[in-house]
């Protein structure tokens, strides 16, 4: 499961660089939301699947699946929330502002230099 | 803190009372003021003069930097001497002169004495340092006030210009010089210089002493203006003719001399000294000369010679080099090389330094200082031609002036090492006289063309500005000075045999000298018909032949192509370096946030993948993995669709919907996972995301609301396959290769016990782990405040904010 599980974060992680290359704003943030669940998947996958119960006492399970990493994963979703709010803000600003959310007409001009 | 060492900071000090002094005694011309020190110094000065007349040596340390051995050492002997007393004795003079040069209102008076200050100070402590770093911090403040001081009327294109030269030059070599001092450090395992050449013969088997001696001498050879390193010196002479005739002839130049001949006792057991020193030397004192020849502006021509002078002397001082391989000899004609060097030295500073001051008053009476203009004026300035007489016959090596004196000794140096079969050079020694010679004769001619072509011929009133007449006697005092030294050094050089060379030249070739015994240092005036004697005069006729006819043949400088000058080649060097490193910067600063992120990516990919493979850390072991299940397959299924419709997606609402549809399926995973908290939070905080994003969709402008199908790109596709190649390789590799057992154990048995608490996530981020959660509101916090000033605040173009919109 967790070969499969590493192959599946690789695929995201494929698919977000892809999107983040690409011309649009909203591609690129889709594709940061994209890259932020691999990395999800993957810190999940690499503190053991499906190991034991779900890690509350009440269980009274012999075994728990381990704890750290979900709490680790619970910190970044919102951190990566927030984050992915400011940055659509910011879009959503850059359109008002710009005209576009086109990447190739946002640069420095030379006179910026 | 001993007396030395004031004495090398007395100039930095008083340099912080100048500003005062101008604003506080404005009617009178600060450099009265400033006109005190130097010949303070110079006094304290020759105090020492008794000290290393015997031979001995002063030194005294003051601690600056223990730890690492860097101390401000002071180190007196004859060489230090002899350089210390030309740059207060010189320093004054140039004081003097330059009280009446420049004016007391229309020149910012301050700030060129601060900085004639400070490079008197920088020079002095140069020559007095025996520490390398501290003698490296003052050469590279000397490199600094003479930028400062060349550009001192900054406001002209030309001193920028030539300011701007003579830094990159100077500090290129200094820092290379840094290196050289470095690796001799290294070597010998201390910083001090007599330390070192107390090692000398040890050095010289270190393999890396043929690089120490390279990096020095190049630090010697850019500051000294060497070939080919010289083109900044005459740029240099748009500096005010003070500056010129102290910084640019008598001290700063020099400061590479004094470099040569202060490592000579460590660097000369070698073969390599003796060749690049004396060819360096030589071929610069050929080349400037032949180059003085053809310019026409007065200043040119002095910087020129001054080029040529400093490799005469360079030259001797390699040859003198040779002295210690040849010691045995009963002839020891080396030493009269070294002897030499440092007459001519002391020459020329006296006559160039004169000759700068000549040029600066005809410039200051006639408003020129182009030789094509002047002519006639020695009716009108009698005492300034007398003066240039006097410093240009000495420059050319006549008698009765003190620059025929070490012209003669120079050509004995250089006929003698025919005679000795020196390093297989039986061939080529030739080439040295036949140098020196020709050197000499291009010498003869433009020391006559500063005296004639300026002060004889006619007189042309309608092309000068002035109405030229004789300078105010204050500005003829120092040149007065220097030129009656000129004469007197001409007619009785044994003045300075035992008082000044023969210290400084026990200084440079310690071990010629035979212990308790004095080195014989006698320069007579007349030593019979010697072979010296004949090129003199071969030189006199020569140079009066071609002097004559100098029209004539004066043409074969047109020859000269202009395009493959150094100068040009410096900036076109400059250029191409500027443009070079633009285009580069712009090919691949493009601006494009895309290009950026495909250099990171590649890095990526390159550096994770070559370690992968380099230390063969790929792991495959799936021995320990949980079982692969149904609803887990369904899922990958679902997710991977959604991923490959965001990719697909011509529209962009169908790639927001889909992201949605990812996060979804990844808290369905969580579910599966035994994750219950993580589930909760994604599904919520999934619905919020794919709020905003819906928001922004929106919002979109009307006029860019293209849902284009995007370019497929094939470089995008690629990278971001390796990016998931790699992430995937080191996911299996690294669950493949557990080594300790997870920490977890701790939380599952105190989670009660400890804490109190049976849900171990919501324990762990409360409590154990606590301050992470306490940063993440932080995150959160800062993220709302941020949204909240992009939407409300906004900044005017008037500048100000507007909080209603």
């Amino acid at each position: 499961m967790e070969i499969l599980m590493c192959i599946v974060a690789g695929l995201l992680f494929a698919a977000a660089v892809y999107l983040m290359l690409s011309k649009s704003l909203l591609r690129i943030i889709i594709g940061t939301g994209l890259l932020s669940h691999g990395t999800h998947l993957m810190l999940l996958t690499m503190g053991g699947l499906k190991a034991g119960a779900v890690p509350v006492l009440g269980e009274h399970a012999a075994t728990y699946t381990d704890p750290i990493p979900q709490a680790l994963i619970l910190t970044a979703i919102v951190i990566s929330f927030g984050v992915t709010a400011v940055f659509l803000v910011i879009a959503y600003r850059a359109y008002q502002e710009l005209g576009t959310d086109n990447m190739e007409q946002m640069r420095g001009m030379d006179t910026d230099d | 803190m001993s007396l030395l060492h004031w004495a090398v900071l007395a100039p930095f000090i008083m340099a912080v009372f100048v500003p005062v002094l101008r604003k506080k005694a404005a009617l009178i011309h600060t450099g009265w003021f400033v006109l005190i020190l130097p010949i303070v110094l110079f006094g304290t000065f020759l105090q020492y003069l008794p000290v290393t007349m015997n031979n001995n040596t002063v030194m005294q340390t003051a601690p600056w930097i223990p730890s690492l051995g860097i101390d401000f050492t002071v180190y007196m002997d004859g060489l230090s001497l002899l350089f210390a007393l030309l740059i207060t004795g010189i320093g004054a003079l140039v004081v003097l002169y330059s009280i009446y040069y420049l004016s007391k209102t229309k020149e910012s008076l301050h700030h060129f004495y601060v900085y004639l200050l400070m490079f008197m100070g920088a020079m002095l402590g140069v020559v007095l340092s025996d520490n390398v770093i501290t003698l490296y911090m003052f050469w590279e403040f000397t490199s600094i006030s003479s930028f400062l001081l060349i550009a001192y009327w900054y406001d002209r294109d030309r001193s920028r210009y030539g300011a701007l030269k003579s830094m990159l030059v100077t500090v290129f070599g200094g820092l290379i010089m840094l290196g050289g001092f470095l690796v001799l450090s290294i070597m010998g395992n201390t910083f001090s210089i007599r330390e070192l050449a107390a090692r000398a013969p040890e050095l010289n088997e270190h393999p890396l002493f043929l690089l120490a001696m390279i990096l020095v001498l190049l630090g010697a050879f850019t500051k000294s203006a060497q070939f080919p390193f010289y083109i900044w010196l005459p740029d240099a002479m748009e500096a005010p003719t003070p500056v010129s005739a102290y910084l640019h002839s008598a001290t700063m130049v020099k400061a590479g001399i004094y470099l040569v001949a202060r490592f000579s006792p460590i660097f000369a057991f070698s073969g390599y000294w003796f060749w690049i020193v004396g060819a360096v030397g030589l071929f610069t004192m050929v080349w400037a000369s032949f180059n003085a020849v053809k310019q026409t502006d007065l200043k040119s021509i002095l910087a020129f010679s001054t080029v040529s002078q400093l490799g005469l002397i360079m030259s001797l001082l390699g040859i003198g080099a040779a002295s210690l391989h040849f010691e045995t000899l009963d002839d020891n004609i080396f030493t009269a090389a070294v002897i030499a060097a440092v007459f001519h030295l002391i020459n020329h500073a006296t006559f160039k330094g004169s000759l700068f001051m000549v040029v600066g008053i005809i410039d200051h009476e006639t408003g020129t200082r182009d030789i094509r203009k002047l002519g006639g004026l020695m009716s009108f300035m009698p005492i300034t031609f007398t003066l240039s007489v006097i410093g240009a016959f000495s420059m050319a090596g006549l008698p009765p002036f003190n620059g025929f004196l070490s012209k003669e000794m120079f050509f004995l140096s250089m006929v003698q090492l025919i005679e000795l079969n020196l390093f297989n050079i039986e061939t080529w020694a030739i080439l040295f006289p036949v140098l020196a010679w020709v050197g000499s004769v291009f010498t003869f001619i433009y020391s006559m063309i500063i005296v004639f072509n300026v002060f004889t011929g006619k007189f042309q009133p309608e092309k000068i500005e002035k109405k030229p007449q004789e300078a105010p006697i204050g500005m003829l005092i120092s040149p007065i000075v220097l030129a009656s030294l000129v004469v007197v050094f001409g007619l009785f050089p044994n003045l300075l045999s035992y008082s000044l060379i023969q210290p400084a030249a026990a200084a440079i070739v310690p071990s010629i000298i035979p212990a308790g015994e004095q080195l014989d240092v006698h320069i007579s005036f007349w030593h019979g018909i010697t072979a010296e004697l004949l090129m003199t005069i071969g030189v006199i006729a020569a140079g009066i032949l071609l002097f004559k006819f100098m029209p004539k043949w004066g043409r074969v400088y047109d020859h000269f192509p202009g395009k493959v000058t150094l100068n040009q080649f410096y900036n076109s060097g400059l250029y191409a370096a500027e443009r070079g490193s633009n285009a580069i910067t712009n090919a691949y600063m493009t601006g494009f946030i895309r290009s950026y992120l495909v250099y990171i990516f590649t890095f990526f990919i390159a550096a994770l993948g070559f370690t992968m493979w380099a230390k063969d850390a790929f792991r495959y072991d799936a021995s320990a993995a949980a079982p692969i299940g149904l609803y887990e397959v369904c899922l990958i299924v679902v997710l991977l669709a959604a991923t490959l419709t965001i990719l697909m997606a011509k529209s962009r609402l169908t790639s927001i919907i889909s992201l949605g549809a990812v996060g979804y399926t990844v808290s369905l995973f969580f579910v599966i996972f035994r994750a219950p908290d993580l589930a909760l939070t994604q599904l919520v905080i999934e619905t919020v995301s794919t709020a905003l994003f819906l928001l922004c969709f929106y919002h979109l402008p009307k006029l860019s609301r293209h849902e284009e199908k995007r370019r497929f790109q094939a470089g995008n596709a690629i990278i971001a396959a390796g990016v998931g190649v790699i992430v995937t390789l080191l996911g299996i590799s690294a669950h493949s290769s557990k080594f300790f057992p997870s920490i977890n154990e701790y939380y599952v048995e105190n989670t009660y016990e400890k804490a109190g608490g049976e849900n171990m996530v919501n324990v762990i981020l409360v409590d154990f782990r606590g301050f992470d959660t306490l940063f993440e509101i932080s995150v959160l916090s800062v993220a709302a405040l941020g949204i909240y000033g992009l939407i409300k605040l906004r900044l005017e173009k008037g500048g100000e904010t507007n909080e209603n919109e």
